[in-house]
This record gives C-alpha cells, sequence and structure tokens, in this order.
C-alpha cells in the first residue's frame, strides 16, 4: 500500500483516544443508589504521595498563572497512582452523567436537586470530563459522601470499572466529531457492556433515544425516561435486532425488539411518573432540550431519595450552566452564549435563536472552529438546517468561518464575515446578541469575557 | 438527455442509512447551483421501502456506518432499480460506502465480505488503520483541470480493477489506499471517499456531473465563498505539511 501525504490515521475500530493515564478498576463493595455512605476510606501510601506531587504541581501552575492548577493536579496523582479514582470513589455514592449532549446541564441539575436535601455533592461543574477531571472534583469536595460526575462518552467504560457507581444516566447518542469519536454505534456497544458489567448500578436511561435505550436494555436496574429525541439519523437500523426503527409522530418508535415503555414523561411541562402528574418543569433555561435534561435529573434525584417538588424547585434558579445560556454584558451589547457542538445540538440551538428573533430584534453569531476539541472536519455543518436563519443578521467568525459561509451561502443566509469574533460581537448592530459557538470557540469567548470582568 | 419541461430531477438514494457525513449536502448544492441558472429542480429523497424513480437525472448515495451500509446494500440489491438506472447511463456520485457498495464486494461488520450491487469493477477490504484527514487529489483524466480537496474517514480500502479509473491522484491524504489513488471514474459514474461535501469543496466537480445530466454545458457560476473556502483548505494542508517538515529537519 503506497501512502502519500499526512492523513492522520486513528487506530480502527475502536473508538477512544488513549486515555492520558491508566484508570485501574476498583475492587472495594459498590454503594446502591439508594444508600448514603458512611464515611472516607484509608488512602494507600502511593495515593498520598501522588496528592502530594499533585498539590505541589497544582500550586505551580497558579503560581505561574497558567491556571487554577485542577487539571494539572489531577493529570499527576492519575500518572503516579492510576488507582487513584478507585481509591477516592471508595466509600462515596457515585453518580456517573454520560451522553453526547446535556452532560453538564444535566450533571448541574441534579448536582443542585441533591444539594437541596442537605447533602454535599462534589461535581465537576466546569464540564472537566474525562478521568483527571474527575479525580480534580473529587479531591475538591473530601467531605461529600455523594459525587455527580459528567463523563465523556468514550471513557465511561474505565471509569464506571474503576468508580463502581450506585447510578448512571445515559441522555442520548448522536454523531459528534465523528474523526475523533468514530462510528456511534461502536460507542453504543462499549456503553452497553459496561452498563452490563456493572451489576450493583442503577441505569437511569433515556428510551425515546434508540441507541441510550438499547445499551440499558441489559440493566438489572433501571429506571426508563422518555425524554425525547429531536435527531434520529443516528439511529436508523437497531444495534440489536439490527432491522430498521419504526417512527410515529411522536417520540415513541419500534423495532424487533420489545418495547421498553418509559416510567417518566413530560405532557408539555408536565412531569408524569406512571402516567401521574408528580409536578411542573419551570425552568429560566431556554428550550426543549433543557426540559428533556430537567426531565431525566428530576427522575435520577427521586430514584436517589430526592423528593419530586424538592428537585423540581431546585432547578428553577438555574440560569447559567458554566457559561451556557447565560447573559453577559460584552462589547457593549447584552451577549446570549450557546454551546453548539454537534448537529444534534445545533439544532436545539438554532430552534431557540429562532424563537428569540420573533420576540425581539437581535444579531446572530456563529463562531466555527474545528480544533481537536470541536471535530477536525466541518461536514457536519450540511446536517444543520441553517436555511431557518434567512432574514436574520447573522455574521460568521472562527476559524473556519470559510467553511460556515460556503454553507450559509447555499442556505441562502445572508451574513458578514468577521476574522476575529470579538469584533463580530462588537460590530452587530443590534442590542442583544446571540452567540452561538463550538466547544474550543465557546471556551475561548467565555474566557475573554471573564477576563474583562477583572 | 432531460427533457425541457420537467424540473431537474436529484435523487438522494437511501439517505436515512447513507448520509452519515453531511454528504445530503451534496443534493443542497446541485440543487442551489441550478436554481442560481434559472433551472428548476425537484429534489427527491428516496428512503427505504420507497421504489427508486428511474426519471432522476442525478443520483447521489453518501456515506454511512456498517449496519446501515449493509441494510441499504440488501435493499438495492433486492430492487435492481439502481442497477437499472445505472444501465442507462444515469449520472451517479457515490461517497464512501455508497462507493463501496457499488462495487463486488465490501467490508462488513467485523471486516466480513458482504456482496455488493457489482455494478462497478472495484472491491473494498478492511484497512489496519482507520483513514482519517484532509485530502487533496489531482485529477486525472481530462474532465477536470483543478486540485480536488475533501476530508476522508473510512476504514475500507478500495481496489480498482481495470475497466475503470480512478477520480485522481492522492497529493496529500490516504484516498483507496492502493496505488496512491482516490476514488472512481467510469462513464458517468463518479466515486471517491471525499466528504466537505465533496461538491461544496469543489464546485467544477459539481459543475461536470451536473452537465453530463444536463447534456450541455452550463453558464459559469462562481462563488466568492467557495473559492476562498477552497484557498483556505489547499493553504491549510501545506502549512500543516510545512511545519511537519520543518519538525522532521529539526530532529534530525
Amino acid at each position: 500500500m503506497t501512502r502519500t501525504g499526512s492523513a492522520v490515521t486513528a487506530p480502527a475500530p475502536s473508538v477512544a483516544p488513549a486515555p492520558s493515564a491508566v484508570v485501574a478498576p476498583r475492587t472495594t463493595p459498590a454503594v446502591i443508589a439508594g444508600q448514603v455512605p458512611s464515611g472516607r476510606a484509608r488512602r494507600s501510601v502511593r495515593l498520598r504521595v501522588a496528592l502530594r506531587c499533585g498539590a505541589a504541581a497544582a500550586w505551580l501552575s497558579r503560581a505561574a498563572h497558567l491556571g487554577r492548577g485542577q487539571m494539572i493536579g489531577g493529570r499527576i496523582v492519575l500518572t503516579l497512582a492510576p488507582d487513584a479514582l478507585a481509591q477516592l470513589s471508595t466509600g462515596r455514592r457515585i453518580v456517573l452523567v454520560t451522553g453526547t449532549n446535556g452532560k453538564t446541564t444535566t450533571t448541574r441539575m441534579l448536582a443542585e436537586a441533591i444539594s437541596s436535601t442537605g447533602d454535599r455533592v462534589a461535581t465537576n461543574a466546569t464540564g472537566a470530563n474525562m478521568p483527571d477531571g474527575l479525580v480534580a472534583a473529587l479531591l475538591a469536595a473530601p467531605r461529600a459522601r455523594t459525587a455527580v460526575l459528567e463523563i465523556d462518552e468514550c471513557y465511561l467504560p474505565t471509569v464506571a470499572a474503576a468508580t463502581r457507581p450506585a447510578m448512571m444516566l445515559l441522555l442520548n447518542l448522536t454523531r459528534d466529531q465523528l474523526d475523533r469519536v468514530g462510528e456511534v454505534r461502536i460507542l453504543e456497544r462499549r456503553l452497553r457492556a459496561a452498563v452490563n458489567a456493572a451489576t450493583d448500578c442503577t441505569v437511569v436511561s433515556n428510551v425515546d433515544d434508540v441507541l441510550t435505550c438499547s445499551a440499558a436494555s441489559d440493566a438489572r436496574r433501571v429506571v426508563r425516561v422518555g425524554a425525547g429525541t429531536g435527531w434520529t439519523a443516528d439511529s436508523q437500523v437497531c444495534p440489536r435486532c439490527f432491522s430498521m426503527v419504526r417512527r410515529g409522530s411522536g417520540p415513541s418508535w419500534s423495532c424487533g425488539c420489545p418495547r421498553q415503555e418509559p416510567m417518566w414523561t413530560l405532557a408539555g411541562s408536565t412531569v408524569l411518573r406512571h402516567g401521574t402528574t408528580v409536578g411542573q418543569v419551570q425552568l429560566s433555561l431556554p428550550g426543549k432540550g433543557n426540559r428533556a435534561n430537567a426531565l431525566m435529573a428530576v427522575a435520577a434525584a427521586n430514584a436517589l431519595g430526592v423528593p419530586v417538588p424538592s428537585a423540581l424547585k431546585s432547578l428553577r434558579v438555574l440560569r447559567d450552566i458554566d457559561g451556557r445560556f447565560g447573559t453577559v454584558a460584552w462589547q457593549g451589547h447584552d451577549v446570549h452564549l450557546l454551546l453548539a457542538k454537534n448537529p444534534a445540538s445545533w439544532r436545539e440551538i438554532l430552534a431557540i435563536m429562532t424563537a428569540r428573533s420573533q420576540r425581539s430584534r437581535r444579531s446572530v453569531v456563529l463562531c466555527v472552529e474545528a480544533r481537536a476539541a470541536d471535530g477536525l472536519d466541518t461536514s457536519w455543518l450540511w446536517d444543520v438546517p441553517f436555511e431557518q436563519l434567512r432574514g436574520v443578521d447573522v455574521v460568521a467568525t472562527g476559524s473556519r468561518a470559510a467553511d460556515l459561509a460556503v454553507r450559509l451561502d447555499y442556505a441562502g443566509v445572508d451574513h458578514r464575515i468577521v476574522d476575529d469574533p470579538r469584533d463580530a460581537v462588537a460590530t452587530c448592530s443590534t442590542h442583544d446578541v446571540d452567540v452561538a459557538a463550538t466547544y474550543s470557540a465557546f471556551r475561548k469567548m467565555r474566557g475573554w469575557m471573564a477576563d474583562e470582568r477583572h | 438527455m432531460k427533457g425541457t419541461d420537467s424540473a431537474f430531477r436529484i435523487v438522494e438514494v437511501l439517505p436515512d442509512l447513507l448520509a452519515t457525513y453531511g454528504d445530503g449536502g451534496n443534493a443542497v448544492v446541485l440543487q442551489e447551483r441550478l436554481r442560481r441558472r434559472g433551472i428548476a429542480t425537484e429534489r427527491i429523497s428516496v428512503r427505504i421501502g420507497t421504489a427508486l424513480p428511474s426519471s432522476g437525472d442525478i443520483y447521489l448515495l453518501g456515506g454511512g456506518e456498517d449496519a446501515a451500509q449493509i441494510l441499504a446494500a440488501a435493499e438495492l440489491r433486492r430492487s435492481r432499480a439502481l442497477a437499472r438506472v445505472a444501465a442507462q447511463g444515469r449520472v451517479v456520485l457515490a461517497v464512501c460506502a455508497g462507493m463501496q457498495i457499488l462495487g463486488s464486494t465490501f467490508a462488513g461488520v467485523d471486516g466480513r465480505a458482504v456482496k455488493g450491487l457489482g455494478l462497478l469493477d472495484l472491491a473494498t477490504a478492511p484497512g489496519r488503520t482507520r483513514a482519517v484527514g484532509e485530502v487533496v487529489l489531482e485529477p486525472t483524466g481530462s474532465a477536470l483541470s483543478q486540485p480536488l480537496t475533501g476530508f476522508e474517514n473510512h476504514l475500507g480500502i478500495t481496489t480498482l480493477g481495470a475497466s475503470v479509473a480512478p477520480l485522481g491522484r492522492v497529493v496529500r491524504g490516504i484516498g483507496n489506499g492502493i496505488d496512491g489513488i482516490d476514488g472512481v471514474l467510469a462513464e458517468h459514474v463518479v466515486g471517491t471517499y471525499l466528504h466537505g461535501p465533496v461538491l461544496a469543496r469543489n464546485p467544477e466537480l459539481a459543475d461536470l456531473l451536473l452537465s453530463w445530466a444536463v447534456g450541455d454545458e452550463l453558464a459559469p457560476l462562481r462563488l466568492e465563498a467557495v473559492a476562498r473556502l477552497r484557498h483556505d483548505r489547499l493553504h491549510a494542508v501545506q502549512a500543516r505539511r510545512a511545519r511537519m517538515l520543518h519538525r522532521g529537519r529539526r530532529a534530525n
């Protein structure tokens, strides 16, 4: 075989890049969902040494103004003590949240719901969702008996073996960063294996999503939630019976497998458990996707012993999830920052922006990058119905603005191109500006906004 | 040759199974490029269970994952409609998994050989590693003069038989994985591993397919945004290669 050029090749057919450190599985007993554990387990000498090194690295990072040091601390600890995650999980009730979209939001919602009962909760609220981020989160709240941790889908299997969670939430599985993640089907198979291996774990699964429903189908303890799905293109074929999935007009679907009815559903904003109304979802966060995240969080919280009214009440005050959905006064405008990572979340964001555009005059800034964290390719732009933005004042920016501009041109959407995202916002003609950004662009803008406030 | 009293028909073949990678954008590009030339179009999505019309002017197949690709191949083999369409000399663009299906065999789940449609003299076997990254091709043959740019993401290695020609010679990237070529060009059937989508990044190829289907040359259409994108993508590939060469020299 002749190879020319410098194409990036990744090992096939597995999906995840090798973790930054080995993560050793946990051998101590798991805590099941209804229990709250009694206390902290003893730490090995090796771990204690690793923690000192991690703390030193974190201090150096802060002293050199390189950052808060949590990530480097976590990474060093894991390198020196591969069973750090297992040790730090022992004696705690661990809840893992995974899926393509909604992890950070649902994790935050669930952490708030559990906190409303007075329990201290460890969580990685800033979305650091790889093993080192989880170590950092557990270290940051040593007295918390419960941890709600978002985890990247590719890492769930190793982290589940390491933490032996009491509960796992499976939100949805759609295409995302195909060049990094590989085929969605392979992810589903790996999640299914992880669920089947976690025999003491309660799985809270979105059964309206074909792939998460399949991944959870053999779980011993399962809470089925009908959280809806906006994107069905990756799940036309059932991964278990291999027949075509048949869909009606609503979220329900069928294939050759026995149908799994949800226990929890939403009718508009009304929460139903076994068909009986148990409360209303009232959110300051926009969009259908966030109501679905709320349903998953409430169902999970309830299975952990939180009464439904407390859980629902705790969600009402949320306005900003780690920069997402929040409003910041910046560059002379009221800027509403939205994160859009893949076709499914872009559709949700477009729906939010077009609904807002109908209510008030605003501009839309679309910021597209294609760094490693975003996925190196931008073909996904053509799975997004940007045609919906016709008639809106649109600015294209980011390192892949040229790709976006071709998409917008063919979509019949008039737009300006401004290279620097700060200028893109500054030159908008309306006071309100909605900014939809891919992951690395989102983080960069959030950083600029935070810098200017200090 | 199409009639002048009916709309130009763009047929998407099984987009519910074969459109993993934004390849639906190829239909958008063709439709819009005709509309701007004053040619009315109709876009027909043929989902599984629907009969493939034989009156299409151009047929598009996109990329897809293993299980979906196998179902698509089975459906198309059963209905024989695509075979009839190709025999009539209709224009077909097949990307990635779509191209693999047109050959004699392709690699299915776990690498086992699956029967293709046998419409083109090519066969696909599983590679050892995934080919992922930017691709640049120099077109072979005389129909195209501009380099082709796209992004590939596939495991399969496709070997062409003697009776078909490639789309282009690989300048950057992997392509078919054998003989330094990508894709296939056979009469009015074009196959390639390029996503992007391929027609969004390569207007010359888009217009070539349209001129075949229309039966006449089309008025020139230049989109500034496309020219800028091509410049960016081709330059990005060059810059990356220069950085890697520089690093290599420093290490030695």
